[in-house]
């Protein structure tokens, strides 16, 4: 690690340092004794839906401090804060995949938009660009999505064909700090028609880039002394790069991979192999097809269930229930939305899938223990489990339907209100005679 | 002082057209010579009716067993709908509306029968998939004042897209120009049954519609070249210029129209001496000559006018509350109206003005910030312009969001029910069904279920609002376009892209 950040893998590393001494804390001590000024939260009555195993009808979730304390069906402690949560759903909170949340607030101002360089000769690889080094914890498109109870967040850089790298957020916090779970989470590569263009225009021309870029980072990584003594080629990329690209060689980080076509998804494959890369696919609209393939590379994939649309030559086969069919060839999923203003609306996403087949459960854990697993906090995040950090939603019914609602939301064990800049305009507006209307007040109506 | 001429000016000039059509002349052969009656002024270009409500078949039907919501304010548990030759011929209750004999009948126990639901905001067609340049055909942005130009033109009736919409309950469309024009043109109206021609799909006897656009399309698209407009200023002058322009050309039909008058009258008066062999000398009339030539036509001013005139239904791409207020003020000034703000995510900041003047909104369940204006979004404003009385509209501008109008009209209910404020099922159902066929002007004709309406119906599987509904048949105009069992009929284009692994899986069978 040549060129880590303030904001990203040396604060991660703290945070884990004191993740792993709170988590000794809770194993030291049989009853664990909260700190001072830690409050215990007990969710009572709720039907409690852990992500792993069954649901448990009437539960109690216990939080103290950020992390859960336990799950199941005893009493509230003593001292706890009790919420009444009969004829709720609980479950953890939602995380939103592959969108550019914390680094894009008005898509059209490039002023607002950090989710790629911008400029006409901008480099279509740069794997040392950072979504952490970007990310802004006070966006006001946070609190818009904890209203549809997402919690967590992959805040992922776009385009190029190598897009860089993303961090992983909880969704409450007013400081990087506070926010960030992990800021060197994953590397995001590019086959869709953009990374195409971006690259030559041509699919040969992306690959052999992608190639190119792969090999030397290899060579980077397997003759720095040589490569440090000026003793090697020309490499095709930058030293930030290389180093990024290495600990993607390594397994270090998962490669997210974009791609749409099945025959570039086959070719994604079989590169991931040659190079022993920890892959992930994405977008996979024409999946289905190859299913059996990827099943059988064991490479989960991220999918947005309602991109049913041929709206691509590369993605002529999109269809409604493609992870339906993802799923019954033995593909674990993530169930996604790219859409960064509209990461509240995963759980409708979730809820069409289910609708084409998918089975709940399996649409449940896609948007909570399988992102969590994928890129490995599966010990921290996406279940409701003891020991896990305290994101968890209540839901006034069926999470998936659209007629329910986020009821109440905890990030690192805190209740959040379910406030937003538009649940403030909407408060503004509520009522028109308190709005201020100038000289004249309305304007003249023509009769 | 000019202002108010022109005030004057604007609200005068409409009557006068209108009152120059075949009606005036009827006035004018009351009041005048009582020896030569007024001939008709030829017919205005715009008012040849082309209306085409040809009969169309469909089977003896009725859906029994279902509960029915008719978008009037009533549902009906257990209800029945009976439709023939592509009109509804009752919708009640199972003791109301007695099932005909030879009736095909459709069971729906425990299913949903709603109208057809109707997109006012959609670019299907003109905006399709694939996403490439040989069709794409939706913004016709060499000038910023294209009112003459038609959607239907260049609709592409094998956009995959289409049967997808119908999949997810969608009869009645409107494909509208995109807008980075101020003044986009013609919007289409079109039922969609799968048609070869865009013309095979047109809604019989709808109004014209106008596309207009506010704020920062026109000028992102025009500034961004360093032409006009490259600010709002340069938007709303340019509206004031081309309604002005239209208002001046109206003048010179209407003086056309009236010196054809006189020469007919001259003509009609000069053959009446002929024929009584009265000469010249006699003080008879002379021959008038030939017919005078008729004003040159202007397609886009003909379009304003009629917008002017209130036939012609202004649907405006705007997000702003200012920016619609302004657009109203400049309507007063010039004399024409909106019909419909499209997008208007701040409608509800000034819902009281939109309510006064009847003006409706098409908006999302809760798309925004993807530019500045759209920035200030609620998810409660459908909520808000239905307790103050403005027509709310879901629309989709979206070949993705208008395969689930029910969905996001479920969406917007639910978010005003978290806030509070009360929306009941029946009015969000309006949202995607009577509200836009009245903004479409074709509400007497389809958006509810009522007798003698056309049959555009859809039975979903369970209540729309759920998220795990679908639609099980679609019919329009009687006839069965979408059903479910049988899937998504694809489009030409779609056909034989995957001809390889189809013919690798008939071989290995």
């Amino acid at each position: 690690m040549t060129d880590s950040t303030v904001t990203g893998s040396a604060v991660t590393d703290s945070a884990v340092r004191a993740f792993v001494l709170c988590l000794a804390c809770v194993a030291l001590w049989v009853a664990p004794a909260a700190a001072q000024d830690e409050e215990t939260v007990a969710l009572v009555g709720g039907m409690i839906v852990t992500g792993e195993g069954d649901p448990i009808p009437e539960g109690t979730v216990v939080i103290r401090g950020e992390t859960l304390v336990s799950v199941g069906t005893g009493p509230a402690p003593a001292g706890a804060r009790v919420i009444d949560c009969q004829g709720t759903v609980i479950t953890a909170g939602f995380v939103g995949t592959q969108s550019s949340l914390g680094l894009e607030e008005i898509s059209l101002e490039p002023s607002t938009v950090e989710t790629a360089p911008e400029g006409d000769d901008v480099d279509a690889i740069r794997a040392s660009f950072s979504a952490a080094d970007g990310y802004n914890p006070t966006s006001t498109l946070i609190p818009v999505a904890r209203r549809g109870g997402v919690t967590s967040a992959i805040s992922t850089p776009q385009g190029g064909l190598i897009a860089g790298t993303s961090a992983w957020v909880d969704l409450a916090g007013s400081s990087m700090d506070r926010a960030l779970g992990e800021g060197l989470l994953a590397l995001h590569v590019s086959l869709g028609d953009g990374a195409v263009e971006a690259a030559g225009g041509t699919r040969s021309t992306a690959l052999a880039a992608l190639r190119e870029a792969l090999n030397d980072a290899q060579l980077y990584r397997t003759r720095r002394t040589a490569f440090d003594r000026r003793q090697v080629r020309d490499l095709s990329v930058s030293q930030a790069d290389l180093e990024r690209l290495g600990q993607a060689l390594s397994g270090d980080i998962p490669v997210v991979v974009r791609v749409s076509h099945s025959h570039d998804i086959l070719r994604v494959l079989a590169l991931a192999a040659e190079f022993e890369l920890r892959l992930v696919l994405a977008g996979a609209e024409e999946g289905w097809q190859v299913a059996t393939q990827i099943a059988a590379a064991e490479v989960p994939v991220i999918v947005q269930p309602m991109t049913n649309m041929p709206a691509q030559f590369s993605m002529l086969h999109a269809r409604y229930d493609n992870p339906t069919l993802l799923h019954a060839a033995g593909v674990r999923l993530i169930l996604s939305t790219e859409d960064a203003h509209g990461l509240r609306n995963l759980r409708q996403e979730a809820g069409n899938a289910v609708a084409q087949g998918l089975p709940a459960d399996v649409a449940l854990r896609a948007l909570t223990s399988e992102p969590a697993r994928v890129f490995g906090l599966e010990d921290r995040y996406g279940t409701l489990a003891p020991n896990r950090v305290a994101n968890v939603v209540v839901w006034s019914g069926d999470p998936f339907e659209l007629t329910t609602w986020a009821r109440n939301l905890f990030i690192r064990g805190r209740e959040i209100p379910l406030t937003s800049r538009q649940t403030l305009l909407r408060d503004r507006y509520r009522q028109l005679d308190t709005v201020p209307r100038g000289r004249r007040g309305l304007p003249r109506v023509r009769q | 002082m000019q202002r108010s001429l022109l005030l004057i000016f604007a609200l005068t000039v409409p009557v006068a057209l209108a009152s120059c059509g075949a009606p005036a002349a009827v006035q004018h052969a009351e009041t005048r010579s009582d020896t030569v009656p007024d001939p008709d002024p030829p017919p205005l270009p715009w008012q040849v009716d082309d209306a085409d409500d040809a009969p169309i078949s469909s089977p003896l039907t009725a859906i029994v067993g279902g509960t029915v919501m008719t978008a009037t304010g009533r549902t009906i548990e257990s209800g029945v709908v009976v439709m023939e030759n592509g009109r509804l011929l009752a919708v009640g209750a199972a003791d109301e509306v007695e099932v005909p004999d030879g009736a095909d009948v459709i069971d729906a126990a425990g299913r949903y029968v709603t109208p057809g639901l109707i997109d006012t905001h959609s670019h299907m067609g003109v905006y399709p998939s694939p996403h490439v340049r040989g069709v794409s055909d939706g913004n016709e942005m060499t000038s910023p004042t294209t009112p003459g130009i038609r959607a239907a033109d260049a609709f592409w009736p094998q956009d995959p897209a289409i049967m997808r919409a119908v999949a997810g309950g969608v009869t009645t469309i409107q494909v509208l120009p995109g807008s980075g024009n101020l003044i986009g043109g013609a919007g289409a109206i079109l039922k969609l049954h799968p048609g070869r021609t865009v013309s095979e799909m047109e809604f019989p006897g709808a109004p014209e519609t106008l596309k207009m656009a506010c704020g920062e399309n026109p000028k992102r698209v025009y500034g961004g070249r360093t032409s006009f407009p490259m600010t709002r200023m340069g938007n709303v002058f340019g509206y004031r210029t081309a309604f002005q322009a239209a208002l001046e050309y109206g003048r010179g039909f209407e003086e056309g129209q009236a010196s054809h008058v006189e020469w007919a009258r001259d003509r009609a008066a000069y053959e009446l001496a002929e024929s009584r062999g009265e000469q010249d000398e006699d003080g008879a009339p002379e021959d008038p000559g030939a017919a005078p030539n008729p004003p040159a036509r202007d397609f886009g001013n003909e379009r304003l006018l009629g917008a002017i005139e209130g036939r012609v239904l202004i649907q405006m791409h705007c997000y702003r509350a200012d920016e619609m207020v302004r657009v109203l003020e400049i309507g007063d000034e010039l004399g024409f109206t909106i019909r419909s703000f499209h997008h208007a995510v701040e409608a509800y900041k000034i819902r009281d003005v939109l309510a006064a003047r009847d003006v409706s909104v098409s908006t999302w369940a809760d798309w925004w910030g993807f530019k500045l204006e759209a920035y200030d979004a609620i998810e409660e404003n459908l909520a808000l312009l239905t307790r103050a009385g403005v027509r709310g509209i879901l629309h989709s501008d979206s070949a993705m969001l208008i395969q689930r109008l029910n969905q996001e009209a479920a969406k917007a209910m639910t978010a005003g029910r978290r806030a509070g404020i009360e929306v009941s099922e029946d009015e969000a159902l309006r949202w995607i069904t009577i509200h836009p066929a009245w903004a479409l002007g074709v509400d007497d004709r389809t958006g509810s279920l009522e007798a003698g309406k056309m049959a555009d119906v859809v039975i979903w599987s369970g209540h729309p609002f759920s998220v795990y509904s679908r639609a099980d048949q679609v019919f329009i105009d009687g006839r069965v376009v979408h059903d479910r069992s049988e899937g998504v009929r694809p489009s030409d284009f779609e056909l034989g892209h995957d001809l390889e692994r189809q013919i690798e899986a008939e071989a290995a069978q």
